[in-house]
C-alpha cells in the first residue's frame, strides 16, 4: 500500500522542525557543561571564590537551557514511533538498541547528577561537587556519542541484514554497528560543534560584560576559559569535519556529489566549487570558481581516484533498482515458502539492493510491475537537494573557519592580557548567533542530504511513514509549532533577563569592587 | 545459554521492571505536582513541596525515558503500533513531558505570582494528565485496540481517538489517578515540613481508600464483563517475530493466566498489602508509609501485567494481529546483548540514584525556604 504522500511530508516537516529545535539546545548543553566542569575545576584547586560564582552564575544559564533540551528531547524518542512506525518496525532490531543504551549509560546519569549540581552545593564537599560536574559533563558527551551511533547507522547501515520472515532488518554484527566509521567521525565532529557553541556563548556574553564595564574580572577570566576552549573546540570541530566529509565520500557518494554540485565525474583530481549557482534543471552550476585539485584530495584523499558525479550515480542507481526487484521477488516468495532454495539464493545475491527496489514503492504498489519509466523515475528520486546543500555546505565551513580565527584572535588577546578593545568586544558580541547557523546547518547537510533515504540504501524515507491520517499530523505539527513558538519566546526571554542581570545583578558577584570580599580579593 | 523463549520472558519482565520503576520515582514526582496547589497553601509552602522533588524529579524521569527506549529495542513492534496508533494521545502525554521540564526550571525565575501561576497550572496539569492516560492506555489494552497488519507488517490503525474512551479505560484510568495521588502524598508526608505533611498523609490515606474500592471493581468488571484474550492453536514461544503466524481466541477471561500460574496472585495480594499499610502508617511513620504505597504501585502494575500474559497489546478488530510476548520482539541477538548492557547498568543507576538520594536525605522545612531557596 502506498503511503499517503501529504503524511509523509507533513511528518517529514515535523520531525526536521522539532530535531533542528531540540538540537538549539543539546550543543549548548554540550560544550557549558565542559566549561563549568572547568572553571569549577579551577575553583577547587585554587579555593578562589571568584571561580565559585563564575561556575554558578554560567550554571544558571546552563539550567534553563537544560530544561528545554530535556523538554524538546523526549520528542525526538517518541516521535520515531509516532510517526515513523514502519521504520520502527523495519529498523528497530538494531536502531532501538543505541537509543536504549544511552538512557541507561548516559542520560540517567545526566538526569540524576543535574540535580546534585544546583542543589548539592551546602550538601556535598567541593571536590564531590566538582566530580559531579564533571561526571554530567562527560555524560551529556556519552549521551551524544549512543545518539549520534544511532544517527550514523541512518547513514551507513553496517552490521545487519533483511529477514523475509519478519520483514525488517536484524542484527548481524553489534560489534559493526558500534564501531562504525561514519559514528566515530560525526560524534567528534558534534560534540566538538557543541565545545564550540558553549565557548561562543561565554565569550559573547562576558564581552557584553567588558563593553558595559561590569563584572570585569569575572568577565575576563570567563573569556579567557571560553578563548582557550573556544580555540581547541574549533580547531577540532574543522579538522574532524573534514574526516566526517571523507567518510561521507566512502559510503554516501550521492550525498558528496549533490554538496559539490557535481553533475558529471570529473577527472581525478576533482576540483572543490568555492562559488556557484547550482541549476537543478539544466543539471549544471552556472558562475562556478573552482579550486584544483582540493575536492579529490578531500574526498578521496588522493590524487588518482575519481569521485563520481550525479549523472554517474542516477546510472548506478537504475541498475540497483532493477536487480533489486529481483530480490524483492525473491522475498515474497520466501514469505510464502521458507524453503525455497533458488528464492533463497537470488534473495542473497540481491538483498543488498532490495531498498533500491522499494524506492519504487512511493509510485505504484507492486515495484515487479515497474516499466523503464518508472526506474527512470525512481532513480532520478534519489538526487538530493543540490542547491540547498550546496549552500548549507559552504555556510557551515566559513563558520567553521571563521570561529578558528576569532578563538584564535581572543587567545592570543587574553595571553597578552588586553581583553578591552572595544572594537574586538563588539565582534564577540555580535558572532553570538553564527554557532547555531553553523550547527543546524550542518544537520541539514546530513539528513537533508540523506534523502531520499530513511536509512541509506535500506529505507525510502516515504515507506517509513506510520499509516497515520493527514488530520492527524497537522494537528500535532500545529501544536508544535504553538508550543515551541510559546516556549521560545520564554526561553529567550529568561536567558535575556539572566544574562543582562548578570553575576552583580543576582548578588553572586559585588557592584564595587572595594566591596568583594578578602577571599575573592587575592584573585 | 539463553534460549530465545527465555530471554521473551526475561525481556517481558524487564519492560514490566521498568515500568514499575517510573510508576513508583517518578509516579511521587507527578502526584506532588498534581498536589502542589491542595497541599501547598501559600507561595513557601508551595516551594518546600517543590524542594522535595525538584533535586530528583529529572533522574526520575528517565525512567520513562528508558522505557521508551527499551521497548524500542526489545519490543520494535509494541513500539511502532502502540505510538503510531495511538496518535493523539501520545501527543497529549508528550505535551505533559514538555510543559514540565520548564514548569520546574522556570516558575521561580520571575517573581511574579501570575507568573508562577502559569507554571503551577503546567505542573499540575501535566502531573494529572500522565497519570490518567497511563492509567485509560492500560484499560485499552484488556479491551482489545483497533488494528491490523497487511503481509509487510505494516500496521493500520482503524480507531479513533474519542474511541479510547470507553467505560472500563476511564475507570482503569481513575485507578491510576488515585493512586498515584495517594503515592504522592505519601511522598510529601515523609519529606516535607510537619505542618504540609500532615495535610499530605489526610490526603494519601483519602486517595488510597478510594484507590481500594476501583481497584477491587475494576477486577470484578474485568472478571466478569470482559472477554480475555488467549492464542488457540499451538504455541511458538521460539519462532521469528510475526505476529500473523498465530491464531487467537476471544471470549474466555484474563483471570486465565492467574488460574493457570497461581503465584501471579502474588500481583493483586502486594497491591492490597500496599495499600492497607499505608492506610495504617502514613503520617506516622514516614518511611514505612511510603514504602507501602511503592508496594501498592508495583502491586497493581503486576496484577494488570500478569492478567494481559502473554498478551503486550491484543487487538480487537483483527486478534491475529495482537502482539503477544513470543511474536512482538527484537531477534535473539538484540535481546541478549540488550540484557547484557542492562545487566551492568541498572545496578550502577540503583547506586547512584541511592547516593544522591542519602546526599538530599531529611525534610525540606518551612524554615529553611524562608531562609534560602537554591537557584535551580
Amino acid at each position: 500500500m502506498i503511503v499517503d504522500p501529504d503524511v509523509v511530508g507533513l511528518s517529514r516537516l515535523q520531525f526536521a522542525l522539532t530535531a533542528l529545535y531540540h538540537f538549539l539546545f543539546v550543543p549548548l548543553t554540550l560544550g557549558l557543561a565542559f566549561m563549568l566542569a572547568i572553571m569549577e575545576s579551577v575553583y577547587v584547586m585554587t579555593r578562589r571564590e571568584v571561580w565559585k560564582r563564575m561556575t554558578q552564575f554560567w550554571g544558571v544559564l546552563f539550567g534553563i537551557n537544560f530544561a528545554m533540551g530535556v523538554a524538546t528531547g523526549v520528542t525526538m524518542e517518541f516521535q520515531f514511533g509516532t510517526n515513523w512506525a514502519y521504520y520502527s518496525h523495519y529498523v528497530g532490531d538494531i536502531f532501538g538498541a543505541p537509543l536504549a543504551i544511552e538512557g541507561m549509560m548516559a542520560f540517567f546519569l545526566e538526569g540524576t547528577l543535574v540535580g546534585l549540581f544546583f542543589f548539592g552545593w551546602d550538601r556535598i564537599s567541593p571536590l564531590k561537587h566538582m566530580l559531579v560536574t564533571w561526571f554530567l559533563a562527560l555524560a551529556t558527551s556519552l549521551s551524544a556519542l549512543w545518539i549520534l551511533i544511532a544517527n550514523a547507522w541512518m547513514q551507513n547501515p553496517v552490521g545487519a541484514a533483511f529477514n523475509p520472515q519478519t520483514m525488517r532488518m536484524e542484527v548481524t554484527s553489534f560489534k559493526e554497528v558500534i564501531f562504525n566509521p561514519v559514528a566515530q567521525s560525526k560524534f567528534v565532529h558534534t560534540v566538538s560543534a557543541g565545545y564550540t557553541m558553549g565557548a561562543m556563548f561565554v565569550l559573547s556574553i562576558s564581552a557584553w560584560y567588558l563593553l558595559r564595564g561590569r563584572n570585569v574580572d569575572f568577565a575576563k577570566r570567563s573569556m579567557t576559559v571560553a578563548a582557550s576552549f573556544g580555540l581547541a573546540a574549533s580547531l577540532s570541530v574543522v579538522v574532524l569535519g573534514d574526516e566526517s566529509g571523507y567518510t561521507v565520500s566512502e559510503n554516501q557518494k550521492m550525498k558528496m556529489a549533490a554538496i559539490e554540485a557535481m553533475w558529471e565525474t570529473e577527472p581525478a583530481p576533482a576540483s572543490f566549487t568555492l562559488f556557484g549557482i547550482p541549476d537543478t534543471k539544466a543539471r549544471e552550476t552556472h558562475a562556478a570558481i573552482r579550486v584544483p585539485w582540493v575536492m579529490g584530495l578531500i574526498g578521496t584523499r588522493s590524487i588518482d581516484q575519481p569521485i563520481p558525479g550525479i549523472a554517474a550515480l542516477v546510472d548506478d542507481a537504475k541498475i540497483r533498482i532493477a536487480d533489486g526487484i529481483k530480490a524483492y521477488d525473491a522475498m515474497l516468495v520466501l514469505r510464502e515458502n521458507k524453503g525455497d532454495e533458488q528464492a533463497k539464493a537470488i534473495l542473497a545475491a540481491h538483498d543488498k539492493d532490495m531498498g533500491y527496489a522499494l524506492l519504487l514503492k512511493r509510485f505504484m504498489d507492486d515495484p515487479r510491475k515497474a516499466t523503464p519509466a518508472d526506474i527512470q523515475k525512481a532513480a532520478d528520486s534519489t538526487i538530493p537537494n543540490v542547491p540547498v546543500l550546496f549552500w548549507s555546505f559552504r555556510i557551515m565551513v566559513a563558520c567553521g573557519m571563521y570561529f578558528i580565527f576569532l578563538f584564535a584572535y581572543a587567545f592570543w588577546r587574553s595571553t597578552q592580557r588586553r581583553l578591552d578593545g572595544r572594537g574586538f568586544l563588539k565582534v564577540a558580541l555580535w558572532s553570538l548567533p553564527l554557532p547555531w547557523v553553523a550547527a543546524e546547518l550542518g544537520w541539514i547537510v546530513a539528513e537533508y542530504g540523506r534523502q531520499p533515504w530513511a536509512i541509506e540504501g535500506v529505507l525510502p524515507t516515504a515507506l517509513g511513514a506510520s499509516s497515520l491520517t493527514a488530520g492527524q499530523v497537522w494537528i500535532s505539527l500545529g501544536g508544535f509549532v504553538l508550543f515551541y513558538t510559546a516556549l521560545a519566546f520564554v526561553d529567550g526571554y529568561l536567558m535575556l533577563k539572566f544574562a543582562r542581570k548578570g553575576p552583580d545583578g543576582l548578588g553572586m558577584w559585588p557592584k564595587r569592587p572595594d566591596a568583594i570580599p578578602v577571599t575573592a580579593q587575592t584573585v | 545459554m539463553f534460549d530465545y523463549e527465555t530471554l521473551r520472558v526475561i525481556w517481558w519482565a524487564l519492560i514490566g521492571i521498568l515500568l514499575i520503576g517510573f510508576a513508583i520515582m517518578d509516579g511521587f514526582d507527578f502526584g506532588v505536582a498534581a498536589l502542589l496547589r491542595i497541599l501547598g497553601r501559600d507561595e513557601h509552602e508551595r516551594i518546600v513541596l517543590l524542594e522535595t522533588i525538584e533535586p530528583t524529579w529529572e533522574g526520575n524521569q528517565v525512567w520513562f525515558i528508558l522505557g521508551g527506549g527499551a521497548v524500542f529495542a526489545a519490543w520494535p513492534l509494541l513500539y511502532a503500533a502502540s505510538f503510531s496508533g495511538l496518535y493523539v494521545a501520545m501527543f497529549v502525554l508528550l505535551v505533559a513531558f514538555i510543559i514540565r521540564p520548564v514548569g520546574f526550571n522556570f516558575r521561580e525565575k520571575v517573581d511574579d505570582p501570575r507568573w508562577r501561576a502559569v507554571w503551577d497550572t503546567c505542573l499540575i496539569a501535566s502531573g494529572v494528565i500522565v497519570m490518567l492516560v497511563c492509567g485509560v492506555a492500560f484499560g485499552n489494552l484488556f479491551l482489545g485496540l483497533p488494528f491490523h497488519y497487511d503481509g509487510d507488517l505494516r500496521m493500520t490503525w482503524d480507531g479513533s481517538f474519542f474511541q479510547l474512551f470507553r467505560p472500563f479505560a476511564l475507570l482503569s484510568g481513575l485507578v491510576s489517578l488515585s493512586m498515584l495521588l495517594a503515592h504522592g502524598a505519601s511522598w510529601a508526608a515523609m519529606k516535607a515540613d510537619h505542618v504540609i505533611a500532615e495535610r499530605a498523609a489526610k490526603v494519601s490515606r483519602m486517595a488510597s481508600a478510594v484507590y481500594i474500592v476501583l481497584f477491587v471493581l475494576a477486577g470484578i468488571w474485568l472478571a466478569y464483563g470482559i472477554p480475555g484474550y488467549a492464542v488457540s492453536g499451538p504455541v511458538v514461544t521460539d519462532a521469528m517475530s510475526n505476529p500473523m503466524n498465530k491464531q487467537v481466541a476471544v471470549g474466555g477471561t484474563w483471570f486465565a493466566s492467574y488460574l493457570m500460574h497461581p503465584y501471579f496472585w502474588a500481583g493483586p495480594v502486594v497491591a492490597f498489602i500496599g495499600a492497607l499499610g499505608l492506610q495504617l502508617f502514613v503520617g506516622k511513620r514516614g518511611f514505612k508509609g511510603f514504602f507501602c504505597s511503592c508496594l501498592a504501585v508495583a502491586g497493581t502494575i503486576l496484577s494488570a501485567g500478569f492478567a494481559l500474559f502473554p498478551f503486550l497489546m491484543p487487538s480487537a478488530a483483527d486478534p491475529t494481529s495482537s502482539l503477544t510476548v513470543w511474536d512482538a520482539s527484537s531477534s535473539r541477538g538484540t535481546l541478549l546483548i540488550m540484557l547484557g548492557v542492562t545487566v551492568v547498568f541498572i545496578p550502577l543507576i540503583l547506586l547512584y540514584t541511592g547516593w544522591v538520594y542519602r546526599v538530599m536525605r531529611g525534610r525540606v522545612t518551612l524554615e529553611h525556604v524562608r531562609k534560602s531557596h537554591s537557584m535551580y
